[in-house]
């Protein structure tokens, strides 16, 4: 399980890989937050109910990063813990964790579809993601 | 990979990629560039880009890509892509997420030599007075049903409250209001992003730049524009916020079933699209005209700040502190104009991705005072380098559907940039060269460091020398003020 920033003239992208489905949305969180130098702050923990379905695996993928960046910017809360999110198909539900965010230095707008492909590796499933900054 | 030999030269700043290259392309894709531009082009995916572009439904003509181009995300940046309207479709991600991204220049009486030991002051205003930085809350905030009248009504919002003049209207694409905004169709989680937003800078590229006219090519234009050497300017580069992010975000996603429904083939997913004609391409135009709405106001309230933070500067330091709008224009949306192909007028859908509208002399929908010289095309460079005013030409009208380029685009990757320049040590280099910088973030500062992107210079020679925009005044900053 991992990411790698890899290059991109003018956005951001990351190769993500994981044994499964929910391996591969951790770490493609994980990832998210990394390239925006997500800041936390001390304070109590949160959860929220999530609930998404979608097209396809990519579409799950593309909406649940939104979701966390949504939460971000409106609740002020960074969400990293995804141990009780449960994926099959074309839904995902359950509990995420987080806690308070103090900030984000560099703001992603958008996660986009550009080239997203979830495909089967030797580990597990890959994708690279491409973030419009 | 596209390679040098796939390309056919029409001219020194011209080149194509015929439609027979793939088999899946609708037309031409057209470059804007000179070999030595070439050569940045071709060391990424921006022509595999623009090639992908040319298989939109109903694409009328090249897809026409501009000497400032790089690689986006399924459209190209510096791209133009026109469909036929209505039946055509329009592709959001063709417009991009920060729809109505855009420059507004402002001009002033205030000579530059006078105004330097007041410079740091009026940055210290300017970053105080201009919200800026990642989810920053903006300087006005409403409720829902006020900001569904703005979304509707644009800068004439502005004009009503007390942030707006009639000739700041009057100097802006579209008025600042594009007709046929429909706020139903933004959706609830749009409006809770953009309602606590206006007036608010952002982060990445977004700047607030005061600059000296240091150069005029064209004396009549620059004195219409009310541009004079050695003055002041300003120039708000910003777009429609998390609430245009949000509105491309929704329809990327709702069209993804659009292009099953109306059985579309594209080599993207981040192109899906819709015929403008149908109710899910009705619908984003509606809430892609109203997030273009949110921007224009947004840059409004920007300049309402500049305005106050110029006041309590110069104010009893200079005859004459006012600033002036010279003009505000988007760089990143799908507008229905009409245009000559092979000699007959069509109404088609503009999409412009990083590119800028150039119309020429007589345009319907300048002002007066612009229908003789052409419209002000506003091109800002990186940080630290100058910024440039055009105007459009007939020519521009004929080749590039009325389009130009709008700043000097990307050629290095936020890694290496990140990896290669440190943003106290940019800030201190340009501090040297007495340029005032605030910045949120060094590391975002050290993303736009000036080497990570192409010679402005060398990109508006090419529009230049091309004919699809002409020179009137080259800008060189004094102060930036960054998210």
């Amino acid at each position: 399980m991992g990411y790698k920033e890899i290059s991109h003239t003018a956005d951001w992208s990351i190769h993500v890989w994981a044994e499964d489905i929910q391996g591969l949305l951790t770490e493609s969180a994980r990832g998210m937050w990394m390239l925006t130098s997500a800041d936390p702050a001390d304070g109590p923990r949160a959860e929220r109910e999530l609930s998404l379905e979608a097209y396809d695996a990519e579409s799950l993928l593309v909406a649940f990063l939104e979701e966390l960046l949504y939460l971000s910017e409106s609740e002020k809360l960074l969400f990293d813990d995804f141990s009780a999110l449960s994926v099959e198909g074309r839904k995902l539900s359950g509990i995420i964790g987080g806690g308070p965010l103090r900030s984000i230095e560099k703001e992603i707008k958008a996660v986009t579809f550009h080239n997203l492909d979830i495909r089967e590796s030797k580990g597990g499933l890959e994708v690279e993601i491409v973030f419009d900054v | 990979m596209i390679t040098f030999n796939d390309l056919t030269q029409i001219s020194e700043t011209e080149w194509e990629i015929p439609q027979s290259f793939r088999s899946d392309m609708r037309g031409p894709v057209r470059i804007f560039a000179t070999r030595e531009l070439l050569d940045h082009v071709l060391s990424d995916k921006s022509l595999e880009q623009a090639v992908n572009a040319t298989t939109l439904p109903g694409l009328v003509g090249a897809v026409t890509v501009m000497p400032d181009m790089h690689q986006g995300y399924g459209f190209p940046i510096g791209g133009v892509a026109a469909t036929e309207f209505p039946q055509g479709v329009v592709s959001p991600g063709a417009i991009g997420y920060d729809i109505n991204c855009g420059v507004r220049l402002l001009g002033s009486q205030i000579e530059a030599e006078s105004a330097k030991p007041h410079l740091d002051m009026l940055a210290t205003r300017l970053n105080q007075y201009c919200p800026s930085g990642v989810g920053k809350d903006g300087i006005v905030k409403v409720s829902i049903p006020e900001l569904e009248r703005l979304l509707k009504d644009g800068t004439k919002w502005a004009l009503k409250n007390g942030y707006a003049t009639k000739a700041d209207l009057a100097r802006t694409e579209e008025g600042g209001a594009f007709k046929g905004a429909d706020p139903r169709k933004v959706s609830k989680r749009a409006k809770n992003r953009g309602r606590t937003q206006l007036g608010s800078l952002g982060a990445g590229n977004h700047f607030i730049e005061v600059d000296i006219v240091q150069e005029i090519y064209d004396e009549d234009a620059a004195s219409i524009m009310g541009l004079q050497k050695g003055n002041l300017a300003v120039q708000i580069h910003t777009g429609s916020r998390g609430l245009g992010h949000q509105v491309c975000t929704d329809y990327v996603r709702e069209f993804q079933g659009a292009v099953r429904r109306y059985n579309i083939q594209l080599p993207d997913r981040e192109l899906v699209c819709a015929p403008m004609d149908s109710p899910e391409g009705t619908a984003y135009l509606g809430a892609m005209r109203s997030a273009a709405n949110f921007a224009f106001v947004n840059r409004q309230l920007l300049a309402h700040a500049t305005r106050r933070a110029f006041e309590e500067t110069f104010a009893g330091k200079s005859k004459n502190w006012h600033l002036h709008q010279v003009y505000d224009i988007t760089h990143n949306m799908g507008k229905i104009e009409v245009h000559e192909i092979k000699g007959e007028k069509i109404k088609v859908c503009v999409h412009r991705k990083g590119a800028t509208r150039a119309f020429g002399p007589g345009a319907p929908g300048l002002p007066p005072e612009y229908q003789k010289i052409g419209q002000p095309v506003l091109v800002p460079g990186s940080m630290g380098t100058s910024s440039w005013v055009l105007v459009g030409t007939q020519d521009s009208m004929m080749r590039s559907f009325g389009s130009s380029c709008h700043g000097a685009g990307r050629m290095m990757s936020r890694s290496k940039a990140k990896k290669e320049f440190r943003g106290d040590i940019l800030r201190h280099e340009l501090g040297d060269r007495g340029i005032h910088i605030r910045a949120g973030s060094m590391k975002g500062l050290a993303e736009e460091a000036p080497d990570a992107y192409k010679d402005v210079n060398a990109v508006v020679e090419t529009v230049s020398q091309a004919g699809i925009a002409r020179k009137v005044a080259r800008l060189k900053p004094l102060a930036v003020i960054k998210g």
